[in-house]
């Protein structure tokens, strides 16, 4: 058992870098893809479908050499709400944090509604994020007041 | 009202309820006297991007009442947006030409923006299917004026609950004096339920009905709408319901005395025309109530009042 338990860590430990866990699972392409990492020259580990006490099933991102900024991890947040972010330094986690949902996002995300000023004239977005009747979260753009749940979450 | 001056309008949840009362107040001034010169030396630019009849001509009125000039366009067409010019930059020089900015926009989302690019206050009067809330201002004096007060009244509101935005805003005015909602919709046409919850968040009531007649008892304001045709996904839909939300004349006989009609204007077919000689009618009457809204709006932003 301790054999295969460190061979493991051999293979998928880094050095200096970030580790994103926890990520419900079938969401770690979309994350893979929101913060542009197939473009990225570091190494990068990941795995789907991992088992997680937790959440059942799980995937999980390791990116040598790389730490995120807020907007980033705001784009985590609102991909993969359950997500836990562990920076590592020298093989040490020198933080771990849960992402949390910031209280607006800016510039990251475009308006699902095409009659919205920010998607004819030069604007950037603002939203505010709130929650429904049912607890799930919205996104309430500034500009046109429209609420879009996450299935109309776009990217730029 | 200090807090007013120098400050945008883009949608009526940027008013608190004091603010609110405190526009109404004014504009019962301009009721009793119109005719103020508050406005000598100062210029209003009125930028209709997209037609209006009602809007346009009645701040155009409010500033004419007050001795002020107003300078503007009509309609996109005769002006450089043809030409590709941004809304920022047209913003940035009418606001060199003038004191307010007064703005209709078919971008949703426009009034805000402009709002934060505009050294120079603006007026929001219409941005796309968004925010209108002058009309909601008129509205809520309308409502006071017939009712005396505007707390805790049963208001009915009638025909296209889904897509009218005047409806929208005046809920949420509404939710701030205590109201109880009566909603009367073909069942494709209902209110959103981002609309009811902020009737729930607010502790009070709305009830939800099909017949126009079951409200008729119970209503203090009957706020019809229009509804458009081409808001149904099925044309054979819109044929069937198209004619139950028409008011009559004889629909009126049990409504209370005091109940009054209300109509955001322009009317189509929805209310006869037989209605607009019983005492209950109220719209016209309503559009006039927009010119002693707008003057109070105007003076109370610029600080002349």
């Amino acid at each position: 058992m301790d054999s295969n338990k460190r061979k493991e860590l051999k293979v998928s430990a880094i050095r200096n870098g970030t580790v994103i866990d926890h990520i419900p699972s079938g969401k770690s392409f979309q994350v893979i893809k929101i913060l542009n990492l197939k473009t990225d020259k570091n190494q990068i580990y990941f795995g789907t479908g991992l088992d997680s006490k937790k959440f059942g099933k799980k995937g999980i991102i390791k990116i040598s050499d790389k730490y995120f900024a807020d907007e980033e991890i705001s784009k985590i947040a609102l991909v993969a709400p359950s997500a836990t972010l562990i920076e590592i330094t020298d093989y040490e986690v020198t933080k771990k944090e849960k992402v949390s949902l910031p209280d607006k996002v800016e510039k990251i995300v475009k308006c699902f509604n095409p009659k919205c000023v920010t998607n004819i004239q030069e604007v950037s977005t603002k939203f505010n994020v709130i929650s429904d009747h049912k607890g799930e979260m919205k996104l309430a753009c500034h500009y046109c007041e429209k609420t879009m749940g996450k299935e109309n979450i776009e990217f730029f | 009202m200090e807090k007013l001056v120098g400050r945008s309008l883009v949608s009526i949840t940027d008013y608190s309820k004091e603010e609110i009362l405190h526009i109404l107040d004014l504009a019962e001034d301009f009721e009793r006297n119109q005719r103020q010169r508050l406005l000598d030396n100062y210029v209003v630019s009125s930028l209709f991007f997209e037609p209006s009849t009602r809007t346009r001509l009645s701040f155009e009125s409010a500033v004419q009442y007050m001795g002020g000039s107003i300078i503007g366009f009509a309609s996109a067409d005769t002006s450089s947006v043809r030409k590709g010019e941004s809304l920022k930059d047209t913003i940035l020089t009418v606001s060199c030409y003038s004191d307010l900015i007064v703005m209709r926009n078919p971008m949703d989302g426009s009034a805000r923006y402009a709002s934060e690019v505009s050294p120079v206050p603006i007026i929001n009067a219409g941005d796309g299917a968004n925010q209108h809330p002058t009309q909601c201002l008129l509205d809520l004096y309308s409502i006071r004026k017939t009712q005396g007060s505007l707390d805790n009244i049963h208001i009915a509101m009638i025909g296209d609950l889904k897509y009218g935005r005047t409806v929208h805003s005046l809920v949420q005015a509404l939710t701030l004096f205590g109201a109880t909602f009566h909603f009367v919709s073909p069942e494709s046409l209902k209110m959103p339920s981002s609309v009811k919850t902020t009737i729930k968040n607010a502790g009070l009531e709305y009830h939800q009905y099909t017949d126009i007649m079951d409200i008729m008892p119970i209503a203090d304001i009957l706020y019809m709408t229009r509804i458009q045709g081409e808001r149904f996904p099925d044309p054979m839909e819109y044929e069937k319901v198209k004619n139950s939300y028409i008011l009559d004349n004889k629909m009126l006989s049990s409504s209370k005395d005091t109940m009054r009609v209300l109509h955001p204007l322009p009317r189509v077919n929805e209310i006869s025309e037989d209605v607009d000689d019983n005492p209950k009618a109220y719209y016209f009457q309503q559009a006039k109530n927009g010119v002693y809204v707008r003057q109070a709006l105007i003076a109370a932003i610029l600080g002349l009042k």
